[in-house]
């Protein structure tokens, strides 16, 4: 089989390179033999043996779409430029290899599964890529912005190196901020046995805060009975599974469900956020072999769907203008929230414009799987090949884009920057707090409010 | 010669096709148990909920985005299968033998499903030649496994119509049946086998696991 044509402008990203200068091939093929033989089975073999090269994949992936049909975007070029030769070569590859492998894995796919869905066969190709991101994980070939976070798991259990003392300090600020719309609003800490444990992303006390607000604003309205731990465990958000370090992975997974259980909760209520969700619900307990996790997990999205549909919250003044939502990969196609999020849209905005396609078969933002944590170095191409999204956002006309997932904010935001799109991007809670009827007997009295 | 080849080979054909698909079956099996997701995450609901949606040609998005593939791939698929179970001839032999026979289809029908399927051949042969990302996982497996495919068919239709060297074309449509029965086990043909259970896993861990939809 002829080498792919790769053209890429050159990167410098000093991890990869200084991975590169160190590895021995014994090395590399003691872990990718230790990998296949142990961590994989029937299914590696199964697909690598099955996909008959039909190249069907490529229509599935926006890399390969943004990139005006570049070959080596392709989903099936991935596989054959990464798993297919250490398979066929038994692990006998060199360095150079391994680090074009981190690229093509961490870099250039979100593992966003779609490409799976329009397979013939059904082979799960985000899968191979992710056994790939495991090799190069146990080799210490991994981009140092994305290995940044890792090890921020790995120090402080949460993903953005936020100290203890920040943590409860944020808490206790936002709620405050809470009170000025509704005085009676508590954030409760390390209440036992309360139904509900929040839990958010690193992101969110670091540079999110007010989203901590609203959610203490959202909770106090319905009337729920709820808590936050004030310990390590309450980050949700696991890069360790992207990076494809999976024992920090699953001591952050397990830190976050036993926290849960410390607290005798009932269920986990998790912020907007699509990976926290595919690690919390499905990637960490597979990996422990709990098969599934012991609290239920319950995404934002189905949270507000069923504050929403039961009339807990109620919705006095619909947002206006046209309005459209990014649909999360993890929570839509890989978790089937789509109608639900369809739901809550058109129950807040006064004119919900649907994307094209949408649903589970709507695009990727381009930043999810840890791509977008790979950081500076990486961006320039990431936010190139996110260019059929962009084309996407545009023809809805809308003036706002909703991303109910952290990772997509964050990605949509660098759309709209590099296509000069003029939208906004926000979180769905955003728009639920201004649109939401706040109970008379709730809102601040006259005199207070003074 | 003839006799070699329609006797003795044919035996050692069927019971390579047959004992290597079923060991290739066992081994996928049993490796899978290494992994701890691959039988807990699977549903017969969701399995047979995705075959349904990826055996009936146009019931699922991307083949209605792609008319021209879905319509060669099934019409190349059906008559592939199809074409050499019901010939008449095949079953004249089996009758001959073993004293059982089915239900034939006509030949003048046979000969254009066969015709069907070496334009499924050239089909294919055309995409692996043009499309560039095709090309670029093409290597010389694949155009083997394409000639496996065909020669059956091409030498079955020059024997049918007895176009030139009736003998010797026939031993070698034997004979080139025969390949294809002892390759699929043992090459990518085994998508023949492994279809059905890709297919099963993941409109299961779409569907019972993730709570979503694989088409």
């Amino acid at each position: 089989m002829k080498p792919t044509i790769v053209k890429r402008e050159p990167v410098v990203d000093d991890a990869l390179d200084q991975c590169e200068a160190r590895l021995t091939e014994e090395e590399i093929e003691k872990v990718i033999n230790e990998v296949i033989d142990k961590e994989t089975g029937g299914r590696l073999w199964t697909y690598v043996n099955t996909c008959i090269h039909c190249g069907l994949c490529a229509e599935a992936c926006h890399w390969y779409l943004s990139n005006d049909r570049d070959v080596s975007f392709a989903p099936v070029t991935k596989v054959k430029d990464t798993i297919w030769v250490m398979l066929e070569k038994k692990g006998k590859v060199d360095a150079a290899f391994i680090k074009r492998c981190s690229q093509i894995a961490h870099t250039e796919c979100n593992l966003c599964r779609r490409c799976g869905m329009y397979c013939p066969f059904g082979i799960d190709i985000a899968y191979m890529l992710l056994v790939v991101r495991r090799i190069c994980a146990k080799l210490g070939m991994v981009p140092l912005y994305l290995q940044d976070t890792v090890h921020s798991h790995a120090a402080t259990m949460n993903q953005m190196w936020v100290k203890p003392d920040e943590w409860i300090d944020t808490l206790q600020w936002q709620e405050e901020e809470a009170q000025g719309y509704v005085p009676s609003a508590r954030l409760p800490l390390e209440k036992e046995g309360a139904e509900i444990m929040y839990s958010v992303i690193g992101p969110e006390p670091k540079f999110l805060a007010q989203l901590l607000g609203n959610i203490t604003v959202i909770m106090k309205v319905a009337g729920l009975d709820w808590t936050m731990p004030a310990t390590a465990g309450w980050d949700n958000s696991n890069m360790a599974m992207y990076s494809g370090d999976f024992e920090i992975m699953a001591r952050v997974e397990r830190l976050h469900h036993e926290t849960a259980q410390r607290l005798k909760v009932k269920k986990i209520v998790m912020g907007e956020c699509g990976h926290a969700f595919r690690g919390a619900q499905y990637d960490g307990p597979t990996w422990m072999g709990w098969m599934k996790p012991p609290i239920p997990i319950v995404h934002a999205i189905e949270f507000y769907y069923d504050l929403i549909k039961s009339g807990r919250i109620k919705i006095a003044k619909k947002a206006e203008g046209p309005i459209t939502s990014q649909y999360p990969c993890n929570v839509i196609r890989n978790a089937g929230l789509g109608s639900k999020l369809q739901y809550i849209m058109s129950a807040v905005c006064e004119n919900f414009v649907d994307l094209i396609p949408n649903d589970r078969h709507a695009f990727c933002c381009n930043a999810g799987g840890g791509t977008i944590n790979c950081g500076p170095p990486w961006k320039k191409l990431r936010v190139q090949s996110a260019r059929l999204q962009s084309e996407n956002f545009k023809r809805t006309g809308a003036h706002t884009i909703v991303t109910p997932c952290h990772n997509c904010h964050s990605g949509v935001e660098d759309i709209v920057d590099k296509y000069k799109l003029g939208m906004h991007v926000k979180f769905f809670s955003e728009l639920l707090i201004e649109a939401m009827e706040i109970p008379e007997h709730l809102k601040p009295k006259e005199e207070e409010a003074e | 010669m003839y006799e070699f080849v329609s006797g003795p080979l044919v035996w050692l054909a069927f019971i390579i096709f047959i004992g290597g698909s079923l060991y290739r079956i066992y081994k996928m099996l049993s490796d899978c148990k290494k992994e701890n997701v691959v039988f807990p995450h699977m549903s017969l609901k969701h399995s047979l909920a995705s075959l349904v949606h990826w055996v009936i040609p146009f019931n699922n998005q991307y083949m209605q985005k792609r008319p021209i593939f879905t319509i060669v791939s099934f019409a190349f698929h059906i008559c592939l299968i199809l074409t050499p179970v019901f010939l008449l001839a095949h079953l004249v032999l089996l009758d001959e033998s073993w004293n059982i026979s089915w239900f034939n289809i006509p030949d003048g029908i046979a000969d254009w499903m066969t015709i069907v399927v070496i334009i499924g051949c050239i089909f294919f042969l055309y995409r692996r030649l043009t499309d560039p990302v095709v090309q670029n996982v093409t290597d010389g497996s694949d155009y083997l496994l394409l000639a496996i495919t065909a020669l059956p068919f091409i030498t079955g239709f020059i024997a049918y119509h007895q176009l030139f060297a009736y003998k010797t074309i026939l031993i070698i449509h034997i004979l080139a049946g025969e390949i294809m029965l002892i390759a699929i086990p043992f090459t990518r043909l085994s998508h023949m086998l492994f279809f059905v259970f890709t297919r099963a896993y993941f409109g299961s861990e779409q569907g019972h696991v993730k709570n979503s939809k694989d088409w």
